[in-house]
């Protein structure tokens, strides 16, 4: 299946250096253009938030933090001011492991966020980040961190963008993510590309006793190709994560991703649900569950409509149980929409592309993400836009 | 109304409805009976333009507007309504918002309508997911409120409810056909002079349904056409004919 190999991505055609924009003390004077273009990946410069962060290209511009005991520093800024991060800069990320990896290591570094959340602190807003790209043929590279101390909450919106009118670039970007005993993290990540952007992060996560890792990925439109497959490591006993993803492929794109959770402690449990829809794109869904230790928990689940002609779903499952006594299962499915559902909505006077945009917003469940609602109404009214005129 | 003229349907390669005249007139309900088989729901999702349907002669009037080869949602939006029998279970869907989506933009007060068939505490699951039988029904008829048609198409409406719930379905589906539904927060004049409008088409076998409703009149279907137009046509009587002596005196009519 030659189709679902990744495009290659030639790290030579991208600019590593030189686009830096000056600091913006106040991100509200952003012109409207890019406020709207972040607002659509859930970064909204004029609401209220615990922390904001935001790059564009190869530097971070704004740094602020609004809640004592949450620290938001560009990365570089965090490396000089706590001697290199030893504990966390490349921990829970091999610098060989692959060759995206070895390149984003090598690279100059252009950025990304340190985000800090001090024992016992528990925030409602959510903290923002964005990492945005202004220019064409731009290459960025950006490293961030995420430590919630024990017994923190947070909830962390990364909106990845490129702006208006940018056409090819590629981003590269390592997280790594430590949340400690009895801390809870949730993270939202929305992409929006260009067509012929090209996206590579590579994301470790460690979580310790009774930690709680949940991850809501959202990618509506066309990008050229996204590859990733971020990693959750359930080191401590009683320990959870669960992945929720929701993955529209227009024609054109090719989005190989996936979640994995190693199960490696007693009592810890994963559970991985994706919803997928290609519209003449290509989708590689994987997702894996690796259950180590007993007793522990995992449930796999990946669900992907094929509307219209010319897509791909590839749905990859996997579960490895290495202890007697592990409990894994998964349920995956690729389907259509059923002619049934659309001639019951079209009873109550939908139209079709009403009935068939209603179909398909229910399919995807946002809803169970718990999203802020201005955000959930942005992933709305993207996907009320879909084109599925050529659905059926 | 409703003006159906020698209509003839094909399902699945076979001829189901052969030559069905019926007009029904604004505000009467019509009851339509008939043994297994005979074509009664393949008439009921003629009328509302299902795919599977194909009229292959013949025609549909309503409101005086040729209908037959209109889209589904163009009825609809004319105003006529139908209760499913075995509706699609649509994931992601709460009640609430398919009730809302039955409105059409027009105000309703979702949680009010949803009381009137004990129904509130059902509008935060996805729709028809796991519904039992009486769930069905109460959930269409919760969205044929909503819709307010002036057409209303219901397929047994008695079928898998237990006696409580009859008595509860027989008074909705009165009021439905009643217009003594007030789904908006505030009626204006228009919505007053809209009242007592609502037809009805309703399929039953048992005839509970006849308890709770004014209807006027009925016909066996048999075989692909309707029967008994000269024999008395109250619903009652019809009932009492039927247990009495079966469908076979359908055949009689024939001749
Ligand atoms: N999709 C289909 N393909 C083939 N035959 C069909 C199809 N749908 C209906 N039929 C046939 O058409 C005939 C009429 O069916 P219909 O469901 O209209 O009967 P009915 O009068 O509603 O019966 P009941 O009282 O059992 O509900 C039956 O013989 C049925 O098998
Ligand atoms: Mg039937």
């Amino acid at each position: 299946m030659l189709q679902l190999k990744a495009p290659l991505v030639d790290l030579n055609s991208f600019v590593f250096r030189g686009k830096t924009s000056v600091p913006l003390e106040d991100p509200s004077a952003l012109d409207s253009t890019d406020k709207k273009q972040l607002r659509m990946v859930g970064v909204d410069v004029e609401s209220t938030r615990a922390g904001t962060f935001l790059q564009f290209d190869h530097a971070p511009v704004h740094c602020s933090s609004a809640r004592a005991g949450v620290e938001v520093l560009g990365i570089q800024q965090a490396l000089e001011r706590y001697a290199g991060l030893r504990e966390y800069f490349w921990r829970a990320i091999d610098p060989q492991a692959d060759e995206f990896t070895q390149a984003a290591f090598q690279e100059p570094l252009h950025g990304g966020y340190y985000i800090r959340v001090h024992p016992g602190v528990r925030v409602t807003e959510p903290v923002q980040t964005c990492l945005f790209i202004k220019g064409d043929g731009v290459g960025q590279n950006v490293h961030n961190i995420v430590v919630v101390e024990e017994g923190a909450e947070v909830h962390i919106i990364t909106g990845c963008a490129t702006a208006h009118g940018v056409n090819s670039a590629l981003h590269l970007g390592i997280s790594e993510f430590y949340i400690k005993r009895g801390a809870k993290l949730t993270f939202t990540m929305v992409h929006q590309w260009g067509k012929e952007v090209a996206v590579r992060p590579r994301t470790v996560g460690i979580v310790e006793e009774n930690g709680v890792f949940l991850s809501n990925y959202v990618l509506l439109k066309e990008v050229r190709s996204v590859q990733s497959y971020p990693t959750i490591f359930l080191n401590g006993p009683g320990a959870v994560a669960r992945f929720n993803s929701v993955i529209v492929a227009p024609k054109g794109s090719h989005v190989d991703t996936g979640n994995r959770i190693v199960l490696a402690a007693p009592g810890t449990r994963g559970e991985i649900v994706s919803r997928t829809i290609t519209i003449g794109g290509t989708i590689v869904a994987r997702g894996e569950i690796i259950g180590d230790a007993v007793p522990s928990r995992g449930h796999l689940e990946c669900k992907g409509l094929i509307l219209g002609e010319g897509g791909i779903i590839h749905a990859i499952p996997e579960l490895r149980g290495t202890r007697p006594g592990v409990e894994l299962s998964h349920e995956a499915a690729v389907g259509k929409i059923a002619q049934e559902a659309i001639e019951y909505l079209m009873a109550r006077g939908l139209d079709e592309e009403e009935a068939t945009a209603t179909i398909v917003r229910g399919f995807l469940n946002v809803e169970i993400m718990g999203l802020p609602q201005e955000l959930r109404e942005s992933i709305d009214a993207t996907i009320a836009t879909l084109d599925s005129a050529d659905a059926m | 109304m409703l003006r159906i003229e020698n209509l003839h349907v094909r399902v699945g390669g076979k001829e189901v409805l052969r030559g069905i005249h019926l007009v029904i007139e604004e505000g009467e309900t019509f009851i339509l009976f008939g043994p297994n088989g005979s074509g009664k729901t393949t008439l009921l999702m003629t009328l509302m333009g299902f795919s599977g349907y194909e009229v292959t002669e013949g025609r549909i009037l309503f409101k005086g507007e040729d209908i037959t080869h209109l889209p589904t949602y163009e009825r609809a939006r004319r105003g006529i309504g139908m209760s499913f029998q075995r509706p699609p279970t649509i994931h992601g869907l709460s009640t609430r918002s398919l009730v809302q989506l039955c409105a059409r933009g027009r105000a309703v007060d979702v949680e009010a309508l949803a009381r009137r068939v004990h129904f509130e505490h059902f509008l935060d699951r996805d729709i028809n997911a796991g519904f039992s039988g009486g769930e069905i029904k109460r959930s269409e008829l919760l969205q044929l409120m909503a819709q307010e048609p002036s057409l209303v198409l219901f397929d047994e409406p008695e079928s898998g409810v237990d006696l409580e719930n009859m008595a509860l379905i027989g008074r909705t589906v009165r009021a439905l056909l009643d217009k003594t539904i007030d789904p908006s927060p505030e009626m204006s004049m228009r919505d007053l002079r809209r009242r007592n409008t609502t037809s009805g088409l309703i399929i039953t076998h048992t005839g509970y349904i006849l308890d709770y409703v004014n209807a006027d009149r009925g016909q066996v279907l048999y075989q692909g056409v309707l029967c008994c137009d000269t024999r008395p046509t109250r619903p009652r009587d019809i009932l009492d004919h039927i247990s009495k002596y079966g469908y076979k005196e359908c055949i009689r009519c024939f001749n």
